[in-house]
């Protein structure tokens, strides 16, 4: 059995000129909810796009259970920024949390009565049972966090990678997502989250990295999250969490 | 079939082919690009007329849409360098592209009828002389023959590929993650633009073509919120603006292809004025409703805050409320009209009281806030 679940191996990242990621190596072990924690701009999304080789690193390589990613593919679920996608496409809801299921269809087939349960048992899960029919320019950003939520489910991965997906949505929308996300642990799955609030990265995850272009250190929560390496990641002096 | 009723088919299946993949530029946002594919197409016909010297070889549709392809790349290479954005590097391609092609054909293939004018414009009325002959047998004009198999691609491409397209042109990254190339479906959706702006260039003009390519699919977006009924009916606004334009164009004795263009836009007028959920009216509408609405809602606050205090009788009066309030008086008969009539009010003389029902809506509406 491989050790890790997913390798990231001298991984260098420019766009242009300029190194966004220098020299990433990561090991992250099956089963854990990880935070990607860093100032903006420190490259957290788009260490998550090279992972997912929607970039071509210039150098360094990632492996899933020890395989590439094309042979893994089957795998792995993605919840991208919300700002990445033009929420006036005319389609809804059910429509959307269906995309989840065309990797397990395949080219050119539809999807069938089998997809559409899937995807009707993956919104009410997320809370959205009343709007399968909504038109997605009419969702609150909460919402569309939750629909995206539910076209990962559905993807039926085992590694999950989510950009941010806590942004712009409400105190409960958040609890609701955090709680399938500790589901989906509980379950054997790995679940890598971008997060930007650092003061509930201790309740929510058990691992975290701390990136600013290089890594800076990443483990266990328990034993990462200090206010000394916060310091190095953020540069700034002084306590960064409240009340420590 | 007469020479008019061949060019009037040749209109409305140029159209269906623009229209329908017209939807997918412009959820792609790709109009810009449309313009200079249409244009720079001109520069592939005519790279491939000097290596086969013939004007009707297939290799003339080959080049076009490698020159379609390659003006594609070219700027995504330019918008790469984060130089210069998407729309400037589209502003340097297409004319440089176009104006080496509009040089070689004005240096040397002058005497063939490759002219910039007919490549605008296109030359719908010489459709009928050009005809398809197999076997020794007439079987129509040959335009028809190109536009209907143009056609018939696009249709197939979009059926069959459907669910890539909707994929690729709503969240490219996840297209990506699930192994459907966007590349893939993003470069052959401009082959086939190009394919379909060099066959119909000949006839109606790389003008209408863009005009069929952006309008009908505008104007369906205004009306429509869901894909599949957007293609249907960006196909038929298409065919409808081709037939009206071919028929006015006839009785005043105009340009065909200036005809429908302009009737394309004024469809779009139209729709934007006047589309029940987006055109402008509407909105202006519900605005006003809104408007109402939240002055229903303050009023009722407005009641419910003062029941029971010593002041009720002051500020609950019909006669003076609208002064407490800051409203014009004409404004303040429209709001209690609205609100009387969904019984959230009643009036004891002149002082207005909050039914059951109002001070229940009043309530769940501070909630909300
Ligand atoms: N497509 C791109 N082209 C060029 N630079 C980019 C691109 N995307 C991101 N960047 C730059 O890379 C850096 C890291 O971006 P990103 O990974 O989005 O940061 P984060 O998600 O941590 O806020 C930023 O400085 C950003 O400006
Ligand atoms: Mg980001």
């Amino acid at each position: 059995m491989q050790k890790y679940i997913i390798e990231v191996e001298d991984m260098t990242v420019a766009y242009e000129k300029k190194p966004v990621l220098w020299d990433i190596d990561i090991k992250i072990p099956k089963g854990v909810l990880m935070a990607i924690v860093g100032p903006n701009g420190a490259g957290k999304s788009t260490l998550i796009k090279a992972m997912l080789n929607l970039i071509i690193p210039i150098s360094g390589k990632v492996l899933f259970n020890g395989a590439c990613y094309e042979s893994q593919r089957r795998y792995i679920g993605y919840v991208p920024q919300r700002g990445s996608v033009d929420w006036d496409f005319p389609t809804d809801v059910l429509d959307v949390v269906l995309m989840g299921t065309y990797g397990q269809i395949g080219w050119i087939k539809r999807p069938g009565k089998k997809q559409k349960e899937k995807a009707l048992d993956a919104i009410k899960k997320v809370g959205m049972e009343e709007f399968v029919d909504r038109q997605i320019s009419q969702l609150s950003g909460g919402q569309q966090q939750r629909v995206f939520l539910a076209r990962a489910l559905v993807q039926d991965a085992d590694i999950y990678f989510m950009d941010e997906p806590f942004q712009g949505v409400d105190a409960k929308t958040e609890k609701a997502i955090i709680n399938i996300l500790k589901e989906l642990r509980s379950r054997g799955k790995t679940v890598i989250v971008v997060h930007h609030d650092l003061q509930t990265v201790k309740e929510y995850f058990d691992w975290v990295t701390l990136l600013n272009t290089k890594l800076i250190k990443y483990g266990k929560v328990d034993e990462v999250f200090t206010d000394e390496n916060l310091r190095m990641t953020y540069g700034t002096i002084g306590p960064i969490l409240k009340g420590e | 079939m007469t020479p008019q009723l061949e060019i009037l088919i040749t209109v409305v299946i140029v159209s269906s082919a623009c229209a329908a993949l017209g939807v997918f530029l412009i959820l792609r946002k790709m109009a810009m690009m449309t313009d200079a594919i249409s244009h720079t197409i001109l520069l592939g016909i005519v790279i491939a007329f000097f290596i086969t010297k013939s004007l009707t070889s297939p290799f003339l549709i080959i080049g076009a849409a490698c020159m379609g392809v390659f003006t594609v790349y070219l700027t995504e290479m330019l918008k790469r360098t984060r130089l210069m954005a998407e729309d400037s590097a589209i502003g340097i391609v297409f004319p440089f592209l176009f104006s080496i092609a509009i040089i070689l054909i004005t240096k040397y293939a002058g005497n063939t009828h490759l002219d910039v004018d007919s490549v605008l414009l296109g030359e719908l009325v010489f459709v009928p002389f050009d005809r398809l002959v197999v076997f020794g047998r007439d079987i129509g004009a040959k335009s028809l023959y190109v536009m209907g198999t143009i056609l018939l691609i696009n249709m197939l491409f979009i059926a069959v590929f459907y669910k890539e397209l909707k994929l690729a042109t709503f969240d490219a990254a996840l297209a990506s993650v699930l192994g459907f190339s966007p590349v893939f479906i993003h470069y052959a959706l401009m082959g086939l633009v190009s394919i379909t702006a060099v066959g119909a260039f000949e006839s109606v003009g790389s003008i209408l073509v863009i005009a069929f390519m952006i309008g009908p699919p505008v104007t369906a977006y205004m009306l429509t919120d869901q894909l599949k009924k957007m293609l249907i009916l960006s196909i038929l606004i298409g065919i409808v603006n081709a037939i009206v334009g071919y028929w006015i164009s006839a009785i005043l004795d105009v340009s065909i292809a200036g005809s429908i263009a302009t009737i394309i836009g004024i469809t779009y007028l139209f729709a934007f004025i006047f589309a029940p959920k987006r055109g402008i009216l509407a909105m202006i509408h519900l605005r006003r409703v809104q408007q109402i609405e939240y002055a229903v809602k303050s009023l009722l606050f407005h009641l419910y805050n003062h029941e029971g205090t010593d002041i009720e009788k002051e500020e609950s009066n019909r006669h003076s409320i609208y002064k407490h309030l800051h409203w014009d008086k004409r404004f303040l008969e429209r709001v209690l009209k609205k609100a009387a009539r969904r019984d959230y009010l009643s009036v004891n003389k002149e002082y207005l009281k909050l039914t059951p029902e109002g001070r229940k809506y009043a309530i769940k509406s501070y909630e909300v806030l």
